[in-house]
């Protein structure tokens, strides 16, 4: 008889059961939602990035054969959207969002009026026959701008355009640390505004359900109780009056983990109409009207002793959050993330940080996978390389001598981190790149004149936030637990509840594991449900790479409780204590006698259909429910990242030659889904540093509306990724899982730029700043002849 | 005017095969063939990323080459076999096809919004080129976008099923000849 352990699905690579519907055509996205009499709805949007509205005329749409309604904010009545932080005006302005804008607009492609008929391809017609007057104001389109002493002002009541400015740490003592220190070194990043890009755009269909009285609203979305939330308050409706269902979602990235507006329009022009109404953002929308991300500027330096040890570290985060705060986590979301955590896997005893998130007149921002961290990374990473070419060591000792080893560590920043594999990973990918020949094919390349560079990147990060780590962030919503419900029936099959939700991520399987491994039950009895606020009671949705750390802790425990009262039912039947007695592959059997066994079908007969059978101490039913958070700073998966790149000269192109990833992640509950997490992320990070951005003109114009003009790589450009598993298991977690989400884009980034710089090392230039574009390596690599020189 | 369909008063009725079915569709003609498919048909496995061409996810076979359905009106496809992700798996027993069972053994999926228009794209592909290479079929993969793997599990699973193809026809080869 094999063991119980030998049975166990976690840590292995289980077929994903979300597959074969996936594989046939089967799934179903917000899209494939059709209900009778159903009527679509398209929004009118703004054409100047910054003004009065003077005029909306509709009446013309009125008359647009098929259109049945148009809707401005005056005839929907709505409430606002408004995210706020526990802080005082002197670090935080809240700013409020109006469903659609009402008086005045701040960005090109803001809602300003919703045209709802009786076909997608009528709606549009409608779109062309409004007609909408704006008195433009001077739009606010950089950082430059915006904090210039005279700036006109985004929003009147956010004096500087400043929405967040914090500065949480600030040793004392430290400029005398850098007076003093033998080695001072700065660095001025900046990152372009990407967009998350789900290639499923967001979408909703809201109906009326004239018998349950309730908004069911099928939405895109990472986080249904917060829709939830936010659509009863703006439509004045108790909460159980809305019911947020979310189908398959095609990736969220962090872009549909906060409330949109057109949802929620959506959903009034809905109860309006008393039909069913269904938005689907077309790519145009969602290239540049929907939320962007990533736009950030840190103006960093570094003190070091003589060996390369950091003395202090004193920086300047300034974080373009465009328009609006987003709901719930508000403006402040990158720049207090940035400083909490800019010191990531380094030993930092001295350290100074502002933190400043500014408004403009550009689509406003979301979390996009990693938040801030692939850009306090690269600041940290590129610090270290400049450090380390000043003091002459090499690059990955100069990491050696400074990452974090003994733990727990408590930080300058007051966060205490789990155990990792911080230098393991590093002396492991260095290890990998040298045995796969790399370090002797830039030698030799060259000296043949080639350009062939080496880089790396060393980080942790935060996971398994719970609303302990959130609360720090003084944000007025604070998200963190997670609610699981585990029920068996009458026939021994399993419903487990999670209060995240899967785009991609697996939840079905992984979820499923963990229940069926805790159970003692085969897989196919296990069902999960999520992504449904009338089916789960609560739930903060997926984001921060906290489904596996929190929710899957949460079905964890509430399946060993539900495993306690199977075990509980059948001693109660054998006259025993229920400790003598364990589970064992679907039935519960005694530990003096193994050969003795009740099957879960039976026990599951007795708690509901014999009910009276039970003991009076045990209640009828087999359901049971968990609640998880984690009560310290989270948890921290940690990695290295190892990249070869070769630059073109003729064409200033970055090829990668090699890419390794070594991470840690705690328990993997599913490796192959944790190595699919790593090379999407990676893809993406990767795309950050070469390809992707959304500029604007001085008109706040922007520049990408189609995918002719924002380039997303594709399989010519994403190089295969070797990578290397390290395990440390996390002790605050009921899964000894950390997260897995968002490493990939943490780490591409920084070891992209630093490969480039490597590679550019014989010419003397060094990039800071991403995406790197052809133009700006052409330029590094081009001679130039000494009048050229400026 | 006294339409009822909300089509508009210009509208025609179009005879689609799709999946080996005949279909008679009353529709406009600006009405693209993905929309036709997806919501007229509701055949709604195929996708639509962008509407203009690019990303691939609307990718079905028309007379067996791919064409991406967000670019041809419906009306065009009128006299054509279409085939879409919907007749991958086989019709009686839902058993999926070789090329689905490599991309769920590859993990070339995760969100699985891209995949019918990379299936199709390499059912295609693969009907017409059973030589390809891996690097032949990185660059033919290029022409669709995915979001969430990165593409190296997709090329793959693509290469998996091409080469378990071709040993199958090797080995059911040698078995003839041994008649
Ligand atoms: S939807 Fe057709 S190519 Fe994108
Ligand atoms: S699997 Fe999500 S876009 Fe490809």
């Amino acid at each position: 008889m094999t063991s119980a352990k030998d049975d166990r699905l976690v840590g292995r690579s289980v077929a994903r059961r979300e597959d074969p519907r996936l594989l046939s055509g089967r799934g179903r996205f917000v899209d494939d939602i059709e209900l009778p009499g159903m009527l679509h709805a398209q929004f009118v949007r703004s054409t100047v990035a910054h003004g009065t509205i003077t005029e909306i005329d509709l009446t013309r749409v009125r008359q647009v054969p098929g259109v049945v309604a148009a809707f401005t904010a005056a005839d929907l009545e709505l409430g606002d959207i408004t995210a706020q932080l526990g802080r005082p005006l002197s670090e935080f302005v809240p700013t409020a969002m109006p469903v659609l804008a009402r008086d005045r607009v701040r960005y090109v492609g803001e809602p300003v009026a919703v045209v709802v008929a009786r076909d997608p391809y009528l709606a549009e017609d409608g779109l062309e026959a409004a007609k909408v007057t704006y008195a433009p104001l001077p739009p606010i389109t950089c950082e430059e701008q915006a904090l210039a002493p005279d700036a006109p002002r985004v929003h009147a009541e956010a004096a500087g355009n400043t929405l967040v400015d914090v500065g949480l740490f600030a040793t004392e003592g430290i400029d005398e640390i850098f007076d003093q220190a033998p080695c001072v070194v700065h660095v001025d990043v900046r990152t372009g505004r990407q967009n998350a890009l789900p290639l499923e755009t967001r979408g909703a269909v809201a109906q009326w359900d004239a018998r349950e009285e309730q908004l069911v609203l099928h939405a895109c979305t990472q986080t249904p109780h917060q829709v939830r939330t936010v659509a009863s308050r703006c439509l004045r409706l108790d909460e159980r009056a809305v019911r947020v269902i979310v189908p398959d979602m095609g990736g969220g990235f962090g872009l549909k983990c906060v409330v949109g507006r057109e949802e929620i329009a959506a959903a009034a022009a809905a109860l309006r109409l008393g039909r069913p109404v269904k938005w689907i953002e077309d790519r145009k929308d969602a290239l540049s009207a929907s939320f962007l991300a990533r736009e950030q500027h840190y103006t960093a330096r570094a003190a070091f002793d003589a060996d390369g040890r950091i003395l202090g570290l004193d920086a300047d985060v300034v974080c373009d959050m465009g328009a609006y705060s987003c709901y719930p986590f508000t403006a402040g979301i990158e720049p207090l993330m940035a400083s909490a955590e800019m010191p990531g896997v380094y030993k930092v005893p001295a350290y100074r940080v502002r933190g400043r998130a500014i408004t403009t007149n550009k689509a406003p921002t979301a979390p996009y996978r990693g938040v801030s961290r692939p850009q306090y990374v690269m600041a940290m990473e590129r610090l270290m390389e400049r450090a380390a070419r000043e003091l002459r060591l090499d690059p990955v000792e100069i990491r050696r001598r400074n990452v974090i080893t003994d733990f727990p560590y408590t930080g300058v920043n007051n966060i205490t981190y789990d155990p990792g594999s911080y230098l393991e990973s590093l002396d492991l990918c260095e290890r990998a790149l040298r045995e796969a020949g790399w370090y002797d094919r830039q030698a030799a390349a060259t000296a043949e004149g080639r350009h062939i560079g080496i880089g790396y990147s060393c980080f942790s990060e935060r996971t398994g936030y719970g609303s302990a780590a959130f609360a720090q962030r003084k944000m007025e919503v604070v998200p963190g637990f997670d609610l699981a419900e585990v029920r068996m029936d009458t026939s021994g099959a399993v419903t487990a509840t999670t209060g995240t939700i899967s785009h991609g991520q697996s939840h079905e399987t992984t979820m499923a594991q963990i229940v069926a491994d805790t159970l003692h039950l085969d897989i196919a009895k296990v069902k999960l449900h999520q992504g449904d606020t009338d089916r789960i009671t609560y739930g903060w949705g997926t984001f921060a790479s906290r489904s596996i750390a929190v929710g899957g802790s949460a079905v964890r425990l509430a399946a060993a409780k539900l495993g306690d009262k199977l075990r509980a039912i059948a001693a109660a039947e054998w006259g025993i204590p229920p400790e003598d007695t364990e589970l064992d592959r679907g039935r519960v059997r005694r530990r003096d006698d193994p050969d003795v066994a009740l099957s879960y079908e039976r026990l599951a007969d007795t708690a509901y259909l014999t009910s009276h059978l039970l003991p009076k101490d045990i209640d009828p039913g087999l359901t049971a429910t968990a609640v998880f958070d984690v009560h310290n700073d989270g948890t921290f998966s940690n990695a290295t990242h190892g990249v070869v790149v070769e630059l073109h000269e003729g064409t200033g192109q970055v090829e990668i030659l090699a890419y390794f990833c070594v991470e840690d992640c705690g328990v993997a509950v599913n490796p192959q889904v944790v190595e699919g997490q790593c090379r999407g992320g990676i893809a993406q990070g990767i795309s950050g540093a070469l390809f992707e951005q959304i500029t604007y003109d001085a008109q706040g114009e922007p520049s990408a509306t189609s995918f002719m003009d924002y380039k997303v790589p594709t399989a010519q450009e994403i190089p295969e990724v070797v990578i290397h598993h390290l395990e440390t298991p996390c002790a605050f977690t009921a899964t000894g899982a950390k997260g897995a989400g968002e490493g990939g884009t943490i780490g591409a980034p920084a070891a992209v730029l630093n490969a480039v710089n490597d590679a550019l090392r014989p010419t003397g230039v060094e990039l800071d700043n991403t995406p790197i574009t052809p133009e700006t390596v052409h330029r590094a690599l081009t001679p130039r002849t000494p009048e050229q020189t400026p | 005017m006294n339409d009822t369909t909300g089509l508009g008063d210009d509208v025609q009725l179009i005879t689609l095969d799709v999946n080996g079915t005949s279909y008679e569709v009353i529709t406009a003609p600006r009405r693209t063939l993905v929309d036709v498919l997806r919501h007229d048909l509701r055949l709604t496995g195929t996708h639509v990323g962008c509407e203009h061409g690019i990303c691939g996810a609307c990718t079905v076979l028309v007379d067996g080459l791919p064409v991406r359905a967000c670019l041809m009106f419906a009306a065009q496809a009128e006299g054509a076999r279409i085939t879409t992700v919907e007749s991958l798996a086989d019709p009686g027993t839902g058993e999926l096809s070789d090329l689905q069972r490599a991309f769920t053994a590859h993990h070339g999926l995760q969100c699985g919004f891209c995949t019918p228009g990379f299936l199709m794209l390499a059912q295609g592909f693969l009907a017409e080129r059973p030589e390809a290479t891996k690097e032949d079929i990185r660059e033919v993969v290029a022409a669709n976008l995915c979001r969430c793997t990165g593409y190296q599990t997709i090329v793959e699973a693509i290469d998996a099923c091409a080469t378990a193809r071709r040993s199958q026809r090797a080995m059911g080869a040698e078995e003839e000849s041994c008649n």
